[in-house]
């Protein structure tokens, strides 16, 4: 009954939602004020329905309803209760609600902060992202409902896939999600005033926000998501440049150059068409992003085989989601204009260029990802492209980019002067240089890689310190009252910039002096790594709730000191036949230690690989420093105060007519 | 010039386009039915460095006489982890000898592999400028050839070698050229 339940409850809100997305836009466009008032309370309707339905998910898996398909094979009895809701979102339908129920919920979030919006707008950003809800709804009903039926009913389930069964399971999906959909804010945002033609700066302030959040989430999602992929794929790695990575990926390049073009259309009512255009590209790449990963045409042809039906109705909502809105673009965008000019060299040439390495870099990972689906269509070949692809467009790309964030933020808006830029960061320059020469000294052996990357990292640094004193002083007062007359939005540029520096260092300094050792050991056994070694003392076996597990003692050494003992596990999931690595680490700020287990070779011996990693904790860090700097951003006063006198600016139907 | 303008607006949805027709193709292509120029011809000649011990050679005059195959890996490869314990269960049946290409990788990557996920290699040749793989038509990596007693290929299959692939074409196959 509950699982019906549910499924009704779905068919209410495509229902809603299909009134959500026309008549609030048609009213809109007619001045129909009681039509565009629907928008909101048929937004909130959906989110109400969309959670009612998630939440009879939930009760199925937590009472071990196995007549229900969706439940029977990403569950057991044994499951811990953690596992079983996250188990919500471990297979196809299950990501599928989730992807709705986030979208409802950044439905309902609009709904309530948008009071100081006009009428017209948010009827057109609700409709908009009605029309993305009734897409992905109508899929859920048609080919993937998580409520189908299994009768006769399961005796017990197959289990959640034991790769999920971790805490990063919680948590990392709903926040990825979280920022893929939440860019669906700001393409609602860019398709509603497409629609408008109000295209101005107080559009860009109040979508502004929005995608900040959407980017935070979307940054902590991987960063959840790398280290996870880190602790337990067991072999160290925290990024491997796989599609299914690659598809988050690609929005957070086009989310991050969108907030810096959104910046220039905000101060400076420039970038305006690129701005729109970004918008787009962000959220079409999430959806690009679910398609990939949904269809599996990547990675396994297969899955998809089995029901065409599926992979059909993405690539056609694709088709109309995105192929509509850049035919918008195309047929509304030339009205919009260039906006102010600016000369060559000024913060907008920066941002521009920003924007453009941003979005090359995240066409480069597309084209990475599907080249081998193209040859493939082609009839060429199957083939993987690779990290050695990937890591030279990186480096390629992104040195250009990190060097001019170093300067970006001081040019002045519409004309700079270059002597005067370098007047500043001349000092900043040359002390990054030489530190960089010299730093790679203390790890013990001097690397270029090393050099060049660190080089960066305290140019950033430098650069932004620089950057923040030059601000100080121009303030009157004391130093104290000086830092406080600084927007917080400032602060959360410079803590994302400085975020950045970090996880430069972190990549820099595991790259280069990362070591590994590949060894089989036997009881009493050592191995010495960096200046640490590890005694094997043996395996103890064991069983948990739904596994066995084989435990290894290592004690650990620096110098001769004890400094403790780590134990990683070899697992078997009892429900489903695969065996899973599970590592243990030691962290540290400037080091962590890995050993995870290989697999037994005779009676009492292991093949054990031990890792030695500099600074590794800091590529993570530098992830949640970014995000904090998003959540200063997002805590600036500007987003507090009233806007009442800014919604004045517009006539009834909201809409302001575009300069010529 | 307005026209120009218009153009230019078009140009992302032109791209959104192509990529679109690309993905529907993809989603009805079966990448392992493509026939390959080199079936029916002698097996290109290598002489290569052992992937384990750089002082071994392999050559492929070695193998005439025998049934075998030749797989080519790498371990940066993703298709190749799906592929690899399917390999390795394959190996344990001993119907042929399996021989590894390990193509553009490095020695220390590669044996970090075969040590973490088994090896089902009776030997890897270490291929790391690629050349024997140019010489093979490998295109990118897993590819795997099926060869005879009199040194012809008699299959190749591009992509991950899977337990369906086995049971209905390889081992049939191979009972064929054993008899």
């Amino acid at each position: 009954m509950i699982a019906e339940l549910g499924h009704f409850s779905l068919m209410v809100a495509l229902a809603v939602a299909l009134v959500l997305g026309t008549l609030p836009i048609v009213g809109a466009a007619r001045g129909n004020v009681a039509w565009m008032d629907l928008a909101r309370p048929a937004a909130r309707a959906v989110f109400v329905l969309v959670v009612f339905s998630s939440a009879c998910l939930v009760a199925s898996f937590v009472r071990d309803d196995f007549s229900v398909v969706y439940v029977a094979t990403n569950s057991t009895r044994a499951l811990p209760l953690r596992y079983k809701l996250a188990a919500f979102w471990g297979g196809h339908e299950g990501s599928m609600l989730l992807w709705v129920l986030i979208l409802s919920v950044w439905m309902f979030a609009v709904s309530v902060f948008s009071r100081h919006l006009p009428k017209a707008m948010v009827a057109r950003i609700l409709a908009v992202m009605g029309l993305v809800a009734v897409g992905f709804l109508l899929f859920i009903l048609l080919t993937s409902s998580p409520f189908e039926r299994l009768i006769p009913a399961a005796e017990e389930g197959r289990d959640l896939n034991p790769l999920l069964q971790d805490p990063g399971m919680v948590a990392h999906p709903p926040m990825l999600y979280m920022g893929y959909v939440g860019f669906s804010v700001a393409f609602a945002f860019a398709i509603g005033a497409l629609l408008g033609g109000n295209l101005d700066a107080t559009w860009a302030r109040w979508s502004r926000p929005w995608t900040t959040v959407a980017w935070s989430f979307l940054t902590l999602g991987i960063c959840l998501g790398s280290a996870w992929a880190y602790y337990t794929l067991g072999w160290g790695g925290w990024w491997f440049w796989d599609p299914v990575e690659n598809a988050s990926f690609m929005p957070w390049l086009a989310g991050t150059a969108l907030m810096h073009s959104l910046a220039v259309t905000e101060k400076r009512g420039g970038f305006k068409n690129w701005t729109v255009l970004l918008a787009i590209f962000a959220f079409s790449l999430s959806l690009l992003g679910t398609f990939l990963v949904r269809s599996g045409v990547l990675t396994s042809v297969h899955s998809f085989a089995s029901d065409p039906r599926r992979g059909v109705f993405i690539l056609l909502f694709l088709g109309v989601v995105i192929g509509g809105s850049l035919s918008l673009f195309a047929w509304r965008a030339p009205k919009v204009g260039l906006g102010e000019r600016f000369g060559l060299v000024s913060r907008e040439t920066m941002l521009l260029m920003n924007n453009v390495l941003f979005l090359a870099a995240a066409g480069s990972v597309l084209l990475g990802t599907l080249f081998p689906l193209c040859l493939d269509a082609l009839g060429l070949s199957k083939i993987s492209v690779g990290p050695p692809y990937f890591d030279v467009v990186f480096v390629v790309m992104m040195t250009p980019a990190l060097f001019l964030m170093g300067i970006g933020p001081l040019a002045r808006w519409k004309q700079a002067e270059l002597p005067q830029i370098a007047q500043r960061l001349k000092w900043a320059f040359g002390v990054s240089i030489l530190t960089a020469l010299v730093l790679p000294l203390a790890m013990g052996r001097w690397s270029g890689l090393a050099a060049f990357g660190l080089c960066l990292a305290l140019w950033i640094f430098a650069a932004t310190m620089v950057n923040l004193w030059a601000r100080v002083r121009s303030l009157p007062g004391d130093l104290p009252s000086r830092l406080r007359g600084l927007p917080l939005g400032y602060y959360g540029m410079l803590c994302a910039h400085v975020g950045v520096a970090v996880f430069v260092t972190g990549v820099t300094l595991v790259k280069s002096y990362q070591t590994e050792k590949d060894v089989q050991m036997d009881v009493g056994d050592t191995v010495a790594i960096g200046p640490y070694t590890f005694q094997f003392n043996g395996i103890t076996e064991g069983n948990k709730e739904n596994y066995v597990f084989a435990k290894g003692n290592f004690a650990v050494t620096r110098d001769g000191k004890p400094a403790g003992t780590m134990e990683p596990e070899k697992r078997q999931f009892l429900a489903q036949q695969e065996p899973m690595t599970k590592a243990d680490i030691n962290r540290g700020l400037t080091r962590d230690l890995y050993v995870s287990l290989g697999e037994s070779v005779g009676k009492t011996a292991w093949t054990v690989r031990v890792y030695y990693k500099p600074f590794v904790d800091w590529i993570w860090a530098g992830c949640l420093v970014m995000v904090l700097g998003g959540i200063l951003a997002l805590s600036d006063r500007r987003y507090r105060r009233s806007r009442a006198s800014e919604s004045s600016a517009y006539d009834a139907t909201g809409t302001v007519v575009l300069p010529a | 010039m307005t026209r120009f303008a218009f153009v230019r607006y078009l140009l992302p949805l032109a791209v959104f386009a192509v990529i679109a027709a690309f993905l529907y193709k993809g989603l009805w292509m079966d990448p392992r039915e493509i026939p390959s120029p080199l079936i029916g011809k002698p097996a290109p000649d290598f002489d290569l460095q052992a992937l384990e011990d750089p002082t071994r050679r392999i050559d492929r005059k070695d193998m005439l006489g025998k049934v075998w195959m030749l797989n080519a890996w790498a371990s940066w490869c993703v298709a190749c982890r799906d592929e690899h314990p399917v390999l390795v269960e394959f190996s344990h049946t001993g119907l042929v000898p399996i021989i590894g290409l390990n193509y553009k990788d490095t020695r220390r990557e590669g044996m970090k592999w075969l040590t973490e996920f088994g090896n089902p290699y009776q030997t890897s040749g270490f291929d790391d400028s690629g050349r024997v793989g140019i010489d093979y038509g490998v295109y990118a990596v897993p590819e795997t050839f099926l060869i005879d007693k009199q040194g012809v290929v008699r299959f190749k299959q591009i992509g991950p070698v899977t337990p369906d692939l086995l049971r209905n074409k390889l081992i049939p196959l191979i009972g064929r050229l054993n008899a």
